[in-house]
């Protein structure tokens, strides 16, 4: 005979335990059907962009609070654009005692393929209250162009 | 400096915050409090916040730090991606210590808020004496 301990019998110890997984579950998926919004998707590397588009420019958003300007490197090759760079510790002192510590340090590095051409000639990068903004301009081609009709 | 690669940090909502008349998200900022002989120090991570937009208050042992985002209103753009969520920052911490009110200092750089809460001279201990009669 099998020897099960009573702690492994969920409903044993709680008998909503089943109802309380099934919740949580539908609760998932119905928060990934929100009506309306944007396509969200889950970063994996640090740090986040948000993308824009408008009717000349692309814009790339990231929020990098605490990167110094000169610690940044933006470059754009082809279609990919790489941005890197590195959050500084602060200095550690002495005689202080951390009570909580999330904040963390360290370097990063993210390409991104852009999904339209760009003028790698005409790009600004911005950072402003620790918001990175890259704007880009599109590439001549790939601009929408107003056609004129002519009425004879 | 560390060599350590930064990972990406999923902003938390504020659970139980109320409701508000504006449809406005509040996000929980991370932060870095570290205590000296002197002062606490609080760092947060309030980024797209200006500092117009930062409330710091300290009532009854508690503090709170709220960071209103400022508006940008990208028209006519259209989301092709869009991985964070933005919206205003809050978070609320019991203070142990006490703290000279008067002196309280938060300043704003990068999108990181520091709050120094220099502490109270230790209040001399009275002794009362009890006569005899």
């Amino acid at each position: 005979m099998a020897i099960i301990r009573f702690g492994d019998w969920p409903e044993l110890r709680n008998p909503w335990a089943e109802f309380e997984r099934l919740r949580q579950g539908l609760d998932r998926l119905s928060g990934g059907y929100r009506a309306g919004e944007a396509p969200f998707g889950r970063a994996t590397v640090f740090p986040a962009l948000n993308v824009y588009e408008d009717q000349d420019t692309v814009t790339v958003k990231a929020e990098l609070p605490g990167v110094d300007a000169k610690d940044l490197t933006i470059s754009l090759e082809g279609d990919t654009l790489t941005i890197k760079g590195k959050r500084e510790a602060k200095q550690e002192e002495e005689k202080l005692s951390y009570h909580r510590r999330e904040i963390e340090s360290g370097s990063f590095s993210r390409a991104v393929n852009l999904p339209i051409k760009v003028d790698p000639e005409k790009v600004t990068a911005r950072l402003t209250n620790g918001i990175l903004t890259i704007t880009m301009e599109k590439a001549a081609e790939v601009r929408p162009r107003q056609v004129n009709v002519i009425t004879e | 400096m560390s060599d350590q690669e930064l990972k990406v940090q999923h902003k938390q909502e504020v659970q139980h915050r109320g409701e508000t008349t504006k449809p406005e998200k509040y996000f929980i900022p991370a932060v870095d409090i570290y205590e000296s002989d002197a002062d606490v120090t609080v760092i947060a991570e309030m980024p797209g916040v200006a500092a117009t937009g930062v409330d710091v208050t300290l009532e009854d042992d508690v503090l709170t730090i709220r960071g209103r985002k400022e508006g940008e209103e990208l028209s006519h753009a259209r989301v092709l991606l869009q991985e964070y969520e933005t919206g205003s920052y809050q978070r609320r911490f019991t203070v142990a210590e006490t703290i000279d009110q008067n002196n309280i200092k938060a300043s704003m750089n990068n999108g990181m808020l520091k709050v120094v809460l220099p502490k109270a001279a230790p209040a001399k201990p009275r002794k009362i004496e009890v006569k005899v009669e």
